[in-house]
């Protein structure tokens, strides 16, 4: 199920007639281990969440409705609880193949209105985190190993030992305290000024909407509200991607054909970037897919902090609240992301390295 | 052997070999000040955690002086929001989360390390089972799925350590599997074999010593994600609950009053250099002692 185990590597030959045959038939093949992934995940939850003895009546329900056995019948009722465990789940599949993600037990919506409303939120968050750790990552990690055991690696490596052992929560607070309470550089939470109102939804990324809508100073404000909970999220996958960069680029460095690339006079900077990095980047492309993942879970206690309206938030009070359906949502929203992220990764590598055939 | 090789074109090429193989000993510290760094500071917080009463000013849990005092004389750290001493909170801390941190790496080690040799050894379905529940908890992102056990176990410390363990265990299946594997068709296990020894004799006494090394280097990297996850759920409020002084929750008492930045700064720095001293040693004992751990490692 991971990624380099479905993509090897076989010998150089001309790509022949039927390479887009091969693809459709390996979309497909991933199509279906990717539906056999969503459903063990709901299960997984479901499990989670029903066997345990946490219960959502005293969760949602009122100290006083908690007390009336009428209330709590009709609580239990009205989301199925009073049903075998089995017949809940199977339920809970039927609605699923109708889009019906069942109703949140907190907000008395469709679950899939709530993540339709929070989504949009966390995915510009992550988009714009994971592209600044992508940019700082690797470039941080090809200057260490261009400098092997010199004090420019020595640096780059304690700051990106740093920047995995770093508590993202803490730096939240230490940035927030810093930038928007002390200096007053940038804004402290939210997506946009309180006085500002939402541009006209096409995407729900407020950047996207207020380029579209070419509203210049919602633009500037969405992008200013970006920058500490994303610097913040990028510090972890930053200090990932620079420790596989660095490691990956000085393994390969250790190939006869790089020494040849240097015997033969080639510059400095076309070992490194042409012969060096690129059979590199499929190392850390691996890693970016894990290194976005990541993001999504430092969402959580990023958003906490942040007042970030996103999954990550809806994510936590449903698990606090023991919002079954919700929680139930957000597993199936995350496996999404991890299976496309997959593909994606094992599509990037056939990119990178033509050799690599989808299997 | 059989086939001759070229003679090396270069005499560096020759020389190669030799140098990775004098790297695989295990070095004089000076040769690894990161690892020295980080076994002097894992070593002042063990010493921390078993003499904190002795070495804390106070009581971690008095609410003895004025609230929301800065740092002083009198208190290096400050008071918090209940006038407690946040020096001796943190030097107590230090009592609740290394202890149960590598209380849940051993448990997470132990259960990993079950269940990857029985799919290893058994393989078929048996192998196909466990392997795939395995990659069901690794798809899902860390702190979500230890939210959920948490938060249905209730809010309490205990449960935020199961809930890391059933988080961290699959890393340990993936790695033992793979090792139990590899040894299966070695030569020594074989003999073993074929000297008439059962199959968990030859899993027990023959694969374990050989895989245990790779698992501790994979158990060390580890450590640090475990105390970043367990202080993560303290400061989500599902795990170690007031008033007990745990790192965590202290930084999330530091957002409720994050204009007196003392409260929060310091207990994150105290988990901030944990993590960092066990992923110096972690880092270091990889690199000389198994490098293809490195592939294993789930970063989280």
């Amino acid at each position: 199920m991971t990624a380099a185990s479905t993509a090897t590597v076989v010998a150089a030959r001309p790509r022949v007639a039927g390479g887009r045959h091969d693809l459709r038939r390996f979309l497909f093949r991933r199509l279906g281990t990717g539906l056999v992934l969503l459903i063990g995940i709901t299960l997984v939850a479901f499990v989670v969440t029903h066997l345990v003895p946490g219960d959502p009546v005293a969760a949602n329900l009122g100290q006083s409705a908690v007390g009336d056995p009428a209330a709590v019948a009709a609580f239990r009722h009205q989301y199925g609880l009073d049903q075998p465990l089995p017949v809940q789940y199977l339920r809970y599949l039927g609605d699923l193949l109708q889009g019906n993600l069942g109703i949140s037990e907190q907000s008395h919506r469709p679950v899939l209105a709530d993540l339709e409303e929070y989504v949009p939120a966390t995915v510009e968050l992550a988009l714009f985190a994971i592209a600044a750790s992508l940019v700082i990552g690797i470039g941080l990690g090809i200057v260490a190993a261009a400098f092997h055991d010199r004090w420019a690696d020595h640096i780059i490596r304690v700051i990106s030992l740093g920047g995995v052992s770093m508590p993202v929560f803490w730096i939240a607070l230490v940035v927030f305290y810093l930038l928007f309470f002390r200096l007053g550089w940038l804004p402290g939470g939210g997506r946009l000024d309180p006085a500002q109102a939402a541009p006209a939804h096409l995407t729900g990324l407020y950047t996207v909407d207020a380029l579209a809508g070419g509203q210049w100073a919602l633009l500037w404000s969405a992008l200013r509200h970006l920058v500490l909970p994303g610097l913040v999220l990028t510090v972890y996958t930053v200090g990932m991607l620079t420790r596989f960069t660095r490691a990956s680029m000085l393994e390969i460095m250790g190939n006869d054909y790089v020494r040849a690339a240097r015997l033969k006079g080639l510059p400095e900077h076309v070992v490194i970037l042409r012969h060096v990095l690129r059979p590199a980047l499929i190392s850390v492309i691996t890693v970016a897919g894990l290194a976005f993942a990541n993001l999504l879970s430092g969402t959580v206690l990023v958003e906490n902090i942040f007042a970030w309206p996103g999954v990550g938030q809806y994510a936590y009070h449903s698990a606090v609240n023991l919002d079954l359906p919700a929680i139930m949502g957000v597993s199936l929203f995350v496996a999404l992301v991890y299976i496309v992220l997959n593909l994606i990764v094992d599509l990037l590598y056939g990119v990178i390295d033509p050799r690599i055939r989808l299997s | 052997m059989t086939e001759s090789p070229l003679p090396p074109a270069v005499p560096a090429l020759a020389a190669e070999p030799l140098r990775r193989r004098r790297r695989l000993g295990v070095p004089a510290p000076w040769r690894r000040p990161l690892a020295a760094v980080g076994v002097a500071v894992v070593a002042a917080w063990v010493v921390i955690a078993v003499f904190a009463q002795l070495i804390g000013p106070d009581n971690p849990l008095a609410q003895n002086y004025a609230i929301l005092a800065g740092p002083s004389s009198a208190h290096w750290f400050g008071t918090d929001e209940l006038g407690r001493d946040v020096l001796s909170r943190v030097l107590a801390g230090a009592r609740v989360t290394l202890p149960l941190s590598v209380l849940l790496v051993i448990l997470a080690m132990i259960i990993g390390a079950v269940i990857g040799a029985a799919a290893g050894f058994f393989g078929g379905w048996v192998d196909n089972v466990l392997m795939r529940v395995a990659d069901l908890f690794f798809a899902f992102p860390g702190i979500i799925l230890a939210m959920a056990v948490a938060a249905a176990l209730g809010p309490q410390l205990r449960n935020a350590v199961i809930a890391v363990v059933v988080v961290s265990w699959p890393s340990y299946a993936r790695l033992v599997r793979s090792l139990v594997l590899s040894a299966r068709t070695a030569p020594y296990v074989i003999a073993s074999r074929m000297l008439g020894a059962s199959g968990w004799r030859v899993l027990l006494t023959d694969i374990r010593p050989n895989a245990s090394g790779p698992v501790l280097v994979l158990g060390a990297l580890d450590l640090g994600n475990a105390v970043l996850l367990l202080s993560g759920l303290s400061f989500l409020g599902l795990g170690a609950q007031p008033p007990t002084a745990e790192w965590g929750a202290m930084v999330a008492e530091g957002t409720q009053n994050f204009n007196d930045w003392w409260v929060g700064l310091f207990p994150g720095l105290a988990i901030l250099t944990v993590v960092l001293a066990f992923n110096f040693i972690g880092d270091t004992l990889r690199d000389a002692l198994d490098p293809r751990t490195a592939r294993a490692v789930r970063v989280t």
